[in-house]
């Protein structure tokens, strides 16, 4: 088998494509306009996949902060924490991580999906057992395979299924850890974080939230679903993302474990990458300062995501789950999907095109996410589209 | 890793061939050595569903670890007979 042999399925499904006239998968924004807004094919489009729930993307004071630090301490840090040492930013940044979730300690690694990577490879081993939820995300499949733990899925958000398999594992269970996320990024629905950690305060084990696209967007001072859900002590660690609500680029775990410390030392992926630059620490620690008074954000973002999803429920669109930012329309057939997401681009609306293996239960996704800087009548807009689209269909 | 009970291996390769021929929906004939991604066409998320039946089905966990090691239906079949043995 030649080099290049395993990209030929890869071929024949760029090529199906191609000859649809899409290229879901390769879209440029000429020109970003605002956080909600940027220039695709020449067109002005209203962005609706962009994970941008805040909308801080454009915040003055963020740009501030990162054009002070940019100016103060230079584009990039130029190697890693371990070897290169780290910028006094990457601590004070992690001293206010673990300051907001009432923790003892942070570690800050340069993307989200490092955070899983690194956090897991880090911290479990051959030796261990790590339970996650079936629809969980890729990167924290890829942290468990790169760690060698045995890794056993359970059903999406079925706390029983998660029972079922601690009462096999026995005495291993005291020790297993147990992942899940707050708001699943696929189709927008929500861990039952309050019998999950039933479970676990019945058999042991640790748990660990992703709360990736749940920062900033639940619990009072948007510390996601375990503050929703008045669970936060019993997460073990909690792991997020500064490229989604915080507006930037990096990742996070916050833990009041003594022993987080220690997984720097042993995570690759956090020891052999170069830290987050000056800029982007800077208008992180702006944002999460946001974020945490950001009740109105919060608010905005709620309206904004139930009047999406009241007008899609009104038009008979099947839906992945109740009200979240993370709005997935649900379709059986791959091609009649994929027109629809080109027919909703040249509507001027632009959204994330899901299809299987990286859907649950095959199912193809016309996925929205909806953003707090979003307009009621840019909202009003990806109605209209799909409305229109709705009779072609 | 398992309950008390133990199955042999004609059981749990019959009880395989079952769960395939709902996935497959009886589309294509399956043997022992059927292989589960060439000749099922089936995608990694689909082979590690049918691990969650067959887990029900014999009360025992399956790591998904086993999978890279897994190419027929009969490697599938011995590796939960192990997995039991091992219990």
């Amino acid at each position: 088998m030649g080099l290049f042999d395993k990209f030929n399925g890869l071929v024949a499904a760029r090529s199906e494509l191609g000859a649809l006239g899409i290229d879901p998968f390769g879209v440029e924004i000429e020109r970003i306009v605002s956080p909600t807004e940027g220039i695709i094919h020449g067109r002005h489009t209203i962005l609706a996949g962009t994970n941008n729930y805040l909308g801080l993307t454009f915040n003055p004071e963020c740009i501030a902060a990162a054009h002070q630090a940019l100016d103060a301490e230079g584009t990039g840090t130029t190697g890693s924490r371990m070897a290169n040492g780290s910028y006094s930013g990457h601590r004070r940044l992690e001293e206010e991580l673990a300051a907001f979730y009432g923790v003892r300690d942070a570690i800050v690694f340069s993307t989200g999906y490092q955070a899983n990577l690194g956090l897991l490879a880090g911290l479990t081993g051959p030796n261990d057992v790590v339970l996650l939820d079936a629809d969980c995300h890729a990167s924290i499949y890829d942290g468990c395979r790169m760690s060698g733990a045995e890794v056993i899925r359970f059903r999406h958000n079925n706390a029983e299924d998660l029972a079922k398999r601690m009462r096999r594992l026995g005495a291993r269970a005291k020790d297993t850890l147990i992942l899940v996320e707050g708001i699943y990024s696929m189709l927008g629905d929500r861990a039952p974080l309050k019998e999950i950690v039933d479970v676990k305060r019945e058999f042991g084990g640790y748990l660990l939230v992703d709360e990736a696209h749940s920062l900033g967007v639940l619990g009072d001072r948007g510390r996601g679903l375990v503050e929703e859900s008045g669970v936060l002590a019993d997460a073990d660690f909690i792991v997020g993302t500064f490229s989604k609500s915080l507006g930037g680029a990096g990742g996070f775990c916050v833990s009041d474990l003594p022993e987080l410390d220690l997984v720097r030392y042993s995570s690759r992926p956090y020891i052999f990458t170069a830290s987050p630059s000056p800029a982007t620490i800077a208008s992180t620690r702006q944002a999460l300062r946001i974020l945490a008074e950001g009740r109105a954000l919060r608010m905005r973002l709620r309206e904004n995501y139930e009047r999406l999803h009241a007008g899609l429920t009104a038009m008979g669109y099947t839906l992945g789950a109740t009200p979240s930012p993370v709005i997935a329309v649900v379709f059986d057939d791959k091609i009649a999907t994929l027109k629809f997401w080109r027919d909703l681009l040249q509507r001027g609306v632009y959204v994330n095109l899901m299809l299987p293996p990286a859907t649950p239960n095959g199912v193809s996704l016309i996925r929205c996410s909806v953003s707090a800087a979003h307009t009621p009548e840019q909202i009003d807009a990806v109605c209209a589209a799909f409305a229109e689209l709705r009779t072609a269909i | 890793m398992t309950g008390n009970i133990t199955f042999e291996y004609p059981q749990i390769l019959a009880e395989i061939c079952e769960e395939l021929f709902k996935v497959t929906q009886g589309r294509v004939e399956i043997t022992e050595d059927t292989e589960l991604l060439g000749d099922l066409n089936l995608d990694s998320l689909q082979v590690m569903n049918l691990l969650l039946h067959v887990e029900d089905r014999f009360d025992i966990s399956i790591p998904v670890n086993i999978l890279p090691d897994v190419k027929t239906v009969k490697d599938l079949a011995l590796r939960i007979e192990n997995l039991m043995r091992e219990a």
